[in-house]
């Protein structure tokens, strides 16, 4: 019993196989379902058919729906960037009473269960008496993914060489300028990839927005009036859709990263941050 | 070297916004625990104890959360041994396609939750791609009727959910290790399986401790994947919670128990925090 058999490539290699296999099934069944004639029904289909995605384009809510996640996650993105720079700056330069709460503030919605953040925000709302719109879900996503932000960019800032800041500064710079010239530039990975993955986040989201959801729908939203309804072969059609879009999301970050040859896993240091470094 | 300006500036916005949309909002849900509703439903500022003698005393609510975390802390198991292998293989013997690999764990958390969850749905049901498949190579006869609508066809979808997350905080530990250790250990004499079990295994106990973490919290939180495969047996504690802020109209109550799952959740991270502390060697 030297070699055990768990440090066995061939094993781990079948392990992984299968892992895989258990990860796309459910992606695989939604594409060929999204292409099947006789709608959710029968396996493995009988016809295929191009139906659904006509249906689907002529199907107004759905895209009045793509619209309005598409205008939620770009002003959350906004919302999270605006004050998760700051956060991570201030994390990592400043002093104040309460840091170390602010730390754990800022990271929560991360960790917790999305019900959470969103019914607290619902009570906020109702005692302020705030009517419930696309507003309240923007302020909400914005809230929950400043976390992703402040993780991302700080990840950043402990790589980043101090000694051009100092410089900028030492050579009559302000700031404003400093900040825009030198630590912007230096960070721009980071701030493009937690762009990125809040965008995608706040796209996919559903526990926050199912609370604060006023008369506009989001997408996950319509999906899940639908899938509530009953059988509906359409949203298999704009899943596969969104998927394509994400895979070339994933394409274009992937070279972006390449280029700039940095070895950085967005996602990675994000869950590492999270699980409480 | 930088000004006081300059960390005010960059403190005080995220303060303020933190405070106002994450400190106050736990704090009215404090509040709101210790109110009730009236007769004529609405809400009642009298400050008493009553919602938290409702949990502790009619048996559905501790009941359903036992449920739940029994659920969690299957879908964390689950999670961990596909994910941990996943991890060591990728970071120890996937070579040169290791990017490439990372990248298709992540693709699938592109793929929307709730459609992947559907599609579970479409896998499991009576007429199912699953069923069919079993009646075609003759291993039953029937549709087998209990896969969907069971917490088995909760944990199958949370686990297929919470595996890439279970996944990330562990590959991010096991790349943090530094490989001479690993080349130490082999010169030194040890075996693989000591060298795994010594050497490389206490390193990535951070990592597992981040990602257990995760796949137990938000598969207790969860309350779409029990609606869509859960059935009456598959019912969770946030099924609750919502139908309280929705249909039974009981914010209180329904504050309360989220209060409490905010407390279980914040008791875990700390457990899993000193945990780590009491585990990293640096």
């Amino acid at each position: 019993m030297q070699r055990a058999s768990h440090h066995d490539p061939r094993w781990l290699t079948v392990h992984a196989l299968a892992v895989f296999a258990f990860l796309y099934l459910p992606i695989v069944i939604l594409v060929i379902y999204s292409f099947n004639g006789q709608g959710v029904g029968g396996f493995p289909p009988r016809e295929l058919t191009l139906n659904w995605y006509r249906i689907l384009l002529n199907d107004g809510p759905i895209w009045d729906s793509v619209l309005n996640s598409l205008i939620v996650a770009f002003a959350a993105m906004l919302i999270a960037l605006v004050f998760g720079i700051p956060a991570a700056l201030a994390l990592d330069r400043a002093q104040f009473p309460g840091k170390a709460l602010f730390r754990r503030l800022v990271l929560l919605p991360l960790i917790l269960p999305g019900i959470i953040t969103g019914l607290s925000l619902l009570m906020l709302f109702r005692v302020a008496e705030v009517k419930l719109s696309l507003v309240t879900i923007i302020l909400g996503h914005g809230t929950a993914l400043i976390s992703v932000a402040t993780t991302e960019v700080f990840a950043g800032l402990q790589k980043l060489n101090r000694a051009q800041e100092e410089a900028s500064l030492d050579l009559g710079a302000n700031y404003w300028q400093t900040f825009w010239r030198i630590t912007v530039p230096n960070l721009k990975l980071s701030i493009i990839g937690a762009a990125l993955l809040i965008f995608t986040l706040s796209m996919d989201e559903i526990a926050v927005s199912f609370f604060l959801i006023g008369r506009d729908n989001t997408l996950p939203l319509e999906i899940w009036g639908r899938l509530r309804r009953g059988i509906t072969p359409e949203i298999n059609a704009i899943s596969t859709i969104i998927f394509l879009f994400s895979l070339i999301a994933i394409v274009f970050w992937y070279r972006l990263r390449t280029r700039a040859e940095v070895a950085t896993e967005v996602g990675a240091e994000l869950m590492e941050t999270a699980g409480g470094r | 070297m930088f000004s006081r300006a300059y960390r005010t500036a960059v403190a005080v916005p995220p303060l303020v916004w933190v405070a106002v949309f994450l400190l106050v909002p736990y704090m009215l849900m404090f509040c709101y625990s210790f109110w009730s509703v009236s007769e004529s439903g609405t809400i009642v500022h009298s400050w008493n104890l009553d919602n938290y003698h409702e949990l502790l005393t009619k048996p559905v609510y501790w009941e359903t959360l036992l449920r739940s975390m029994w659920i969690a802390a299957r879908v964390m198991f689950f999670s961990m041994l596909l994910g941990y292998p996943l991890a060591y293989f990728l970071s120890f013997h996937a070579g040169g396609r290791k990017d490439l690999y990372y990248q298709l764990v992540i693709i699938p958390l592109w793929v929307s939750y709730l459609v992947r969850a559907y599609a579970w749905k479409t896998i499991l049901g009576t007429d199912g791609v699953l069923n069919t498949l079993l009646q075609y190579v003759h291993l039953t006869s029937h549709p087998l009727d209990f896969l969907l609508y069971s917490p088995f066809a909760v944990v199958l979808t949370l686990t297929h959910i919470y595996t890439p997350f279970t996944f990330l905080p562990i590959y991010a530990s096991l790349e943090h290790i530094p490989r001479n250790l690993v080349e130490a250990s082999h010169d030194l004499g040890a075996t693989p399986a000591q060298t795994f079990w010594r050497v490389i295994f206490p390193l990535s106990i951070p990592g597992v401790l981040a990602g257990a973490t995760f796949a137990f919290v938000l598969s207790l939180g969860d309350f779409l994947a029990p609606l869509l495969l859960g059935g009456p047996s598959g019912i969770m504690i946030s099924n609750i919670v919502v139908s309280l802020f929705g249909a039974a109209y009981n914010w209180p109550l329904g504050a309360a128990i989220s209060l409490c799952m905010l407390a279980l959740v914040l008791g875990l991270i700390l457990f899993s925090e000193r945990l780590e502390k009491k585990w990293s060697f640096s």
